[in-house]
């Protein structure tokens, strides 16, 4: 398609200008960390490290680190199972009912998270469990599976069917070209899946407030908490980074397994 | 080696460990079907559609106003209250027009975005772009909110905010400032359909076009934008329902504006459970129609 020059360059300007504002408030973040002010405000007023050397003795970070960790891991595993196992089941079958349950799996991402908090925690208190670690997970889990899912069933798509025919043909049974054909080439969409799966779980806020009990402090939640107690923010801008550092690559590393195998 | 060769080589190592097993599975497809969907949809029916299902019954239940907790005795009040105050209706319009409007936006920017980088980029760096765009979606949600919280900080006592000691200008908190912050939050999940759209679209079709004297707004118009209909209506289902629901984003930079999920989590916690079921009968119904509509505009065939 002809484009004139003026057109490829505002789009193009367009382009790295979006990627400049899509970075600029997550660079804010890390410069206020290093901030000698306990206000989010700009310009900074002077440098410091103290916020980063002191973290360590902020035990309620250090708390909440390991609650989000914990439930991340638990949603995640849960997510796993049951997102491949719905992914295989609705790719690999036909049958009645199969487009509405396509349907519902994508559902829990589709409608509001306040809604299936809402909706979870009554659940939770008309039945009379106590709300706290379970909850959380129960609430994460369920939105974990669609993404797990959705990594997952977009692979199982690309595969051509050839592969399992031909298999069949070398005599492997159904099990064997699961174990020696699918398996190997669906396990990075699958753990492409589980670090999203934790990722989000690990951002989530919405639905935890409205699952966890007093007792579980996740750490979105310590951040929402923190953010207005002046002498805990900067403390807030350092873990806000620490997680940025590690998430970026951890999400690039997730994309990269999600595009799977190379054609051969 | 392609694993189906490896195939032949492990049956003549393994042969047939479990043979019985997946006989038994092979013959008997409705078995298996079961044994591998059942979880994952006792899950979602019963935990999810179970959940859904009793929180709309809930919101017909008559609160006790001693104890705050719902009795089993049926009312329409609830409803009542939640659909025909007019206040109510008010903020339930504001919060369609600011969720509609930070759609709006994603698709603006991520429009020439996806066109740039799927046609104009050089091949090596489209993977780089998308991945630039896409991964600060998981950079921390509460953290990009104050973030922008600082960019927007109208300024006072303690300093200004980044807009304002930078461009000397702000719109301050409140539509403006909670709209941008939803799209920058929400912009990555219309990106990636649209730019999957744009590498679908056949270059052929393109050439056509310019071939018979369309420039290039009109081959957009013409052309481009029809064919990229489910892919914005793909990406525009999450962008919407995700802002829709946001009530913290509107609390970090929307000053007094107030959004449904401020209500819903106010009646919640006040507490009123019954109410605060009748109003997420606001989004939910909001959302069938919604999903309802994008569905017509194949945005499924998207997801």
């Amino acid at each position: 398609m002809q484009l004139s020059r003026t057109s490829r360059w505002s789009l193009r300007t367009i382009t790295y200008l979006t990627i400049g504002i899509v970075y600029l408030p997550l660079a804010i973040v890390l410069v206020l960390s290093f901030n000698d002010s306990n206000a989010l405000v700009w310009p900074p007023r002077g440098f410091t490290t103290h916020w980063w050397s002191t973290l360590t003795d902020v035990e309620s970070a250090r708390e909440a680190l390991a609650t989000s960790a914990r439930i991340g891991i638990i949603a995640m595993l849960i997510a796993v199972v049951l997102g491949s196992l719905l992914a295989f089941g609705l790719q690999r079958f036909e049958f009645f009912g199969k487009n509405t349950l396509s349907f519902l799996a994508v559902l829990p991402i589709a409608l509001p998270g306040i809604v299936t908090g809402v909706a979870l925690r009554n659940t939770f208190v008309r039945f009379g469990w106590d709300l706290g670690y379970l909850s959380v997970v129960v609430g994460h889990a369920t939105f974990c599976i669609v993404v797990v899912y959705n990594n997952v069933v977009a692979r199982l798509r690309r595969l051509s069917p050839n592969l399992r025919e031909a298999s069949a043909d070398l005599g492997a049974q159904p099990w064997q070209t699961f174990r020696y054909v699918t398996w190997p080439l669906m396990r990075s969409a699958v753990a492409a899946g589980a670090i999203l799966a934790f990722a989000l779980s690990f951002d989530e806020v919405v639905v935890t407030t409205f699952t966890a009990g007093a007792g579980v402090s996740t750490l979105p939640q310590w951040i929402l908490n923190n953010f207005s107690r002046p002498n805990v923010l900067p403390y807030v801008t350092v873990v806000a980074t620490i997680v940025m550092v590690i998430s970026l690559p951890v999400a690039w590393l997730a994309q990269r397994l999600s595009d799977g195998p190379r054609e051969r | 080696m392609h694993p189906v060769h490896r195939v032949g080589q492990r049956l003549e190592r393994a042969p047939g460990l479990v043979p019985g097993l997946s006989r038994f599975f092979g013959a008997r497809r409705r078995l298996a079907l079961g044994t591998v969907v059942s979880g994952p949809l006792l899950w979602l029916v019963v935990v999810y559609l179970g959940s859904l299902a009793l929180l709309v019954t809930s919101a017909f239940f008559r609160l006790d106003d001693f104890t705050g907790k719902s009795t089993s005795e049926w009312t329409v009040d609830n409803l009542d209250e939640a659909f025909t105050t007019g206040a109510y209706r008010t903020l339930v319009i504001r919060s369609v027009l600011i969720a509609a409007s930070a759609t709006l936006v994603c698709i603006c920017i991520a429009l020439p975005v996806a066109f740039y980088i799927s046609r104009l980029a050089r091949s090596w760096a489209k993977r780089g772009l998308v991945v630039a765009l896409t991964i600060p979606l998981w950079a921390g949600y509460l953290v990009k909110a104050y973030a922008l919280r600082a960019i927007f900080e109208p300024g006072g006592d303690n300093g200004g905010g980044f807009l304002n000691s930078v461009l000397g200008a702000s719109p301050g908190f409140g539509y403006t400032a909670t709209i941008v912050t939803l799209a920058y939050l929400w912009f990555p999940y219309m990106l990636l359909p649209v730019y999957t759209g744009f590498e679908r679209l056949p270059d052929a079709l393109l050439d056509a076009s310019s071939d018979l004297g369309a420039g290039t707004l009109r081959t957009f118009r013409s052309v481009i934008f029809p064919l990229l209909i489910p892919s914005i209506a793909a990406g525009s289902i999450f962008t919407f329902s995700l802002s829709l629901g946001d009530y913290i984003t509107v609390k970090v930079v929307g000053g007094t504006t107030q959004m449904i999920g401020n209500i819903i989590e106010r009646t919640l916690l006040a507490p009123n459970q019954p109410l605060a079921a009748a109003f997420t009968l606001w989004p939910i119904g909001i959302m069938i129609v919604y999903l309802a509509v994008m569905g017509r505009l194949g945005a499924f065939k998207n997801l």
